[in-house]
This record gives structure tokens, C-alpha cells and sequence, in this order.
């Protein structure tokens, strides 16, 4: 039986530029870095969240040949590639401070729903970030 | 040469985006192409080329997404969610509804109900589909004629 998600991962278009939008203005931390070769290994994860690693990606040989890449490359900047779901317990004040941070490429100010408050966001390269304050539901006492 | 491509789909989603963020708004092609920085026409050509219809009918099913959303989960009059959702004439909006959906504002809302998926999923998941001769007819937000395929 699988008892946990350790890695998933992001395709990014540059991995210095993914490593600062997703740490100095997201606010996760850094994970592991480091090289094995030409290859760098570079995951982000949120702070305290040890073992759940966000891998940043690159299209590219030797996974990709050149002309996959550049597929792959023209779908993320279409927004077509999928993307995060992030929890808080302040939704609006991290859009506040994301916006003190400049961030601009908001898809979605924070919106009220019957679950919760969510917000959506794109990475620099047009990947999608969903950030939800769940609801707080009230403990139903069960006989 | 790759990296222009990238660097113009990233602008033409950003436009999109504010779509996204701002349908509710009387929004007209001009300005959403200003977000691009580019002209009305190149705008309405180039976002065809990459995301496969017009902006304005992109614009319309964000809006007509949205009204059934309040269809479903509010009782609001049809006429508030007409304007609720950036309309601002009950017969556009119901003939546009119509066109996408199939059948009425108000008959539509009789045969749904509220639904549990997460609100960013409806957002993607149950924008309704326009036939594909629709999204190549519309052009722009009304006022401009169908630009020329590329």
C-alpha cells in the first residue's frame, strides 16, 4: 500500500529563476539542491514539510530530445500544464504580502466559497497555483 | 526562435488571465490587448492561433461559466446574474447562454442543482465547450470585425 507523496514535480523554464519566485516570493523553503553532473537536482517544499519535495524541472536533454522540450516548453507558457494546490490559514494576508513582494500574475483574487477562501496564482512561466484557507467546519459530536 | 514563441504565449495567457480575474467588469478587447501590450488586431489573431478561439468568445464563456455557477448556487433573479457576471444586456445575455449552453438561463437552472467540486476545478472543468465554427466567428467584444487567420 502507498502511505505517502515524497515528490512530485514542476516543469519550469529556468530553475534559478523557479528557486526565487517559489522561495523569496511564495514563501516555501528550499529542499535539496544539488548536481549529479550537467544534471541539477532542485526541489522546494513548505517550511517544516521535511520529505514532501517540490522537484523544479527543466525540458531538456537527455530526458527530452530538443523538440519535445520545445513542446513541452510552449505548454507550460500556455498555463496547459496542470499545477499546485497550497493550503494557508490566511489567505488574504498572504495575497497582501505576495503582492508587497510584486507579484502580479494573479488569476484569482481571494474569493469565498462554501469550502473555504481561495486564491489563484501563475508562476513566471505560467504555471498555476491554487491557494485555499479551508473553512473551518465545527466538530459534529458523533453518538 | 523557440524562446520568442515562449515569450508570447506567457503574454498572451497573462491577457487571458485578466480576463479570468476581471470578467465581472465592462472589459473591451482594447484593454485586454494593452495587457499584452499589443494592438487589437494582432491581439484577436494571436490568441486564436494559440488557445484555439477568440478572446471575446473566450470572454463569453468565462461570463456564461460564471451565471451558471449562480444559476446553480444562489437565487438570484436571472437579470442580476446577467449583469453580475459583466453582461450588460439581458437579451445578449440570454441569446449568448442560449448559443453556448443550449437552452435557457432560467431552464437550465430548474434542471441543476449545487455541486460539491472545489470552486478552481468548476473554474476549469465546467466552462462550457463552444462549437468550433462559434469560436472562430467570434471576434472580437462585439465591436471589430474577424481578423484574418494568421
Amino acid at each position: 500500500m502507498i502511505n505517502k507523496l515524497s515528490v512530485t514535480s514542476v516543469w519550469v523554464l529556468d530553475k534559478d529563476q523557479a528557486l526565487d519566485f517559489y522561495v523569496n516570493k511564495l514563501g516555501l523553503e528550499k529542499g535539496q539542491d544539488f548536481k549529479q553532473g550537467a544534471y541539477r537536482w532542485l526541489t522546494v517544499r513548505v517550511p517544516g514539510e521535511a520529505g514532501i519535495d517540490i522537484s523544479l524541472e527543466e525540458p531538456g536533454p537527455p530526458a527530452q530530445d530538443e523538440a519535445t522540450a520545445a513542446q513541452l516548453r510552449e505548454l507550460i507558457t500556455k498555463g496547459a500544464m496542470g499545477g499546485l494546490v497550497f493550503l494557508t490559514d490566511d489567505v488574504r494576508g498572504l495575497y497582501e504580502t505576495l503582492k508587497k513582494r510584486g507579484v502580479t500574475d494573479f488569476t484569482q483574487e481571494p474569493t469565498d466559497n462554501f469550502y473555504g477562501t481561495d486564491m489563484g496564482v501563475r508562476d513566471p512561466f505560467g504555471n498555476a497555483i491554487r491557494i485555499l484557507q479551508p473553512k473551518k467546519v465545527a466538530r459534529v459530536a458523533t453518538a | 526562435m523557440s524562446r520568442e514563441v515562449e515569450q508570447w504565449n506567457r503574454r498572451l495567457l497573462r491577457a487571458r488571465d485578466a480576463m479570468d480575474r476581471a470578467y465581472a467588469a465592462p472589459l473591451d478587447v482594447r484593454a485586454v490587448a494593452a495587457v499584452a501590450h499589443i494592438s487589437e488586431a494582432h491581439f484577436i489573431r494571436s490568441f486564436r492561433a494559440v488557445f484555439g478561439e477568440t478572446p471575446h468568445r473566450y470572454l463569453q464563456r468565462r461570463r456564461v461559466e460564471r451565471s451558471m455557477f449562480l444559476l446553480r448556487e444562489t437565487d438570484r433573479s436571472v437579470t442580476d446574474i446577467c449583469f453580475d457576471v459583466g453582461f450588460t444586456s439581458r437579451g445578449t445575455f440570454s441569446r449568448t447562454f442560449r448559443e453556448i449552453v443550449g437552452e435557457a438561463p432560467s431552464d437550465y437552472r430548474v434542471g441543476n442543482g449545487p455541486m460539491v467540486m472545489p470552486n478552481c476545478f468548476q473554474l476549469a472543468a465546467t466552462r462550457p465547450v463552444a462549437a468550433a465554427a462559434v469560436a472562430m466567428r467570434s471576434s472580437s467584444f462585439g465591436d471589430a470585425p474577424a481578423a484574418a487567420a494568421p
